[in-house]
């Protein structure tokens, strides 16, 4: 059975003061069902992802109790990428014809904290300050840099490329450009990364409708296929944040493994893509991604960086609604943000920020602690 | 003043100080800090095993911001001081670790291991923790 988006809704990502994640994820369900033009009493089951909001599916107070099956999930930063998984399986096997998955967050300002034992590290881990992401970034880019010759340069012309975009983007958190300059020039975090290369924990929600793509055509003229979805943890040797220690033998990243199996399922390859949306923690996570998605080599991003080819007119248009940087983490309904710009993408509806010649196929990758990935593929 | 490890088992303490892994008798393979179980094999026999002092700088950033607190339990506002943090491959493992410095630090570059200052508990302990340093320049030592 094949899957069909026939539905998107997005609740603008940013800082929405006393709004809560409940109301947010509400207006993008609301947002969602107008799209596909269906009424709640006829979604037949839901998903819904957070971190903050324990039950997400208290939703239904604000729409209705229908007594349908509805799950929350949770699953680090690949927490939308495994709920929309989640909600396409359950049409895949059979089980019910149309459904919903839905994101929503809202988190305090400043890097992600959680208790370390919670994530089988020690106490002391935590205590000498080693618990905490950003590092983890920084060590990774720097390494990567050392390896494959990017620079610091390059990361700035990502970071300024999805500024420049998110100023396009009327739901995105951050709307002004910031030149290289700026971006480099901005405060040290952690070498070589700075502030503005960064993204923020910040507040929105998305929603999806999907269906059985055999009924799709009762809902859109325009239904968009998701030809993949597959979610992958870190293996032995993977350079992983949370890792008090690493094996000496590597080991791909999750991602890696994520990005191949999706292809394969698809029976796509990178080459046919028109659009992408990568997880960019930081301006390197993009770069990295760029390649562990097999869009290019290791390298090879720092001449496609500088020609533009990550541009909204380039060759591999990458994050064009800003991407995280411009949009912030709102970690349940970040992976949806990236399916709702892609669905806008591959309908010819993305306005100002609309790749030209009519992107097909379009992708999307999640990656975050504890070492999980998720990866989409979508096809007119 | 007392002086105190930040968790006993972590390192040996006080005299010639070494980071204490573990071994699986089945696979071999060493992990740091010790842990019961092996995360290649799944075998449950892991035998205790000391790193040693010194190896090389696998990656390295910069901490320029106090992490959260909880869990973080160093010192905070003005009394923040940036630090470095990297893995250092160790013969048969990579551990993370402070390092000593926030300048002059190489991929590649020799590391031997210190114990160094790092705050002071509410019984008035200095507590101790384990770093990296170049060997051959400048860090900060007991």
């Amino acid at each position: 059975m094949d899957v069909a988006i026939v539905g998107v809704g997005l609740h603008p990502f940013g800082r929405f003061g006393d709004r809560t994640g409940i109301d947010m994820g509400a207006i993008a369900i609301r947002r969602a069902l107008a799209d596909a033009g269906v009424e709640w009493r006829d979604i037949q089951f839901a998903f819904a992802g957070s971190y903050e909001i324990d039950n997400p599916d208290a939703v239904v107070a604000l729409l209705g109790l229908t007594g349908i099956p509805f799950t929350n999930v949770y699953n680090g930063c690949a927490t939308a990428a495994s709920v929309l998984a989640l909600a396409a399986d359950t049409i895949r096997l059979g089980e019910h014809d149309l459904g919903l998955a839905v994101g929503m967050d809202k988190h305090l300002p400043g890097a992600f904290s959680s208790d370390p034992r919670l994530y089988a590290c020690p106490s002391w881990y935590g205590e000498l300050g080693h618990f905490l992401t950003p590092k983890f970034f920084g060590m990774k880019i720097n390494r990567y840099m050392h390896d494959h010759g990017i620079s610091a340069r390059t990361l700035a012309r990502v970071a300024a490329k999805n500024y420049r975009n998110g100023a396009l983007n009327p739901n995105a958190f951050r709307r002004k450009p910031l030149s290289e300059e700026e971006i480099l020039g901005s405060r040290m975090l952690n070498h070589p990364l700075t502030q503005y290369m960064f993204c923020s924990p910040d507040e929105g929600a998305a929603a999806v409708v999907l269906c059985r793509a055999d009924q799709a055509h009762r809902y859109t003229d325009k239904p968009i296929y998701l030809r993949a979805s597959v979610v992958r943890t870190r293996r032995l040797g993977a350079f992983e944040v949370h890792s008090p220690w690493l094996p000496i033998e590597e080991t791909a990243g999750p991602t890696v493994d994520a990005s191949r199996a999706a292809f394969e399922k698809a029976g796509i390859g990178p080459d046919d893509v028109g659009v992408i949306q990568l997880q960019d923690t930081d301006a390197g996570a993009e770069v990295i991604h760029l390649a562990e998605n097999g869009f290019c080599a290791d390298g090879d991003q720092e001449a496609l960086v500088a020609e533009g080819a990550l541009e909204i007119g380039g060759r591999l248009p990458v994050n064009t609604d800003g991407g995280l940087i411009a949009n912030g983490e709102p970690i349940g309904a970040s992976g949806l943000r990236q399916v709702h710009e892609v669905v806008l993408q591959l309908r010819g509806q993305a306005g100002d920020r609309q790749v030209p010649g009519r992107p097909k196929v379009g992708y999307t990758q999640l990656y975050g602690a504890p070492g999980v990935a998720g990866v989409s593929i979508l096809s007119i | 003043m007392d002086r105190v490890p930040v968790a006993k088992g972590v390192f040996t303490w006080p005299a010639d100080p070494r980071l204490i892994g573990s071994r699986c008798a089945a696979c071999a393979i060493v992990t740091f800090p010790v842990q019961d179980s092996c995360p290649r094999c799944a075998a449950t026999e892991m035998a205790e095993h000391l790193l040693p002092r010194r190896g090389r700088l696998w990656a390295w950033t910069t901490q320029e911001f106090p992490p959260p607190s909880p869990p973080y339990a160093g010192p905070t506002g003005a009394a923040f001081v940036p630090y470095g943090v990297g893995y250092v491959e160790l013969g048969e493992v990579r551990v993370e670790t402070r390092l000593t410095r926030t300048e002059g630090l190489r991929i590649g570059m020799d590391m031997e291991l210190v114990l160094i200052p790092f705050r002071t508990d509410d019984d008035g302990n200095e507590v101790v923790t384990f770093a990296f340093r170049p060997v051959d320049g400048p860090g900060a030592s007991m």
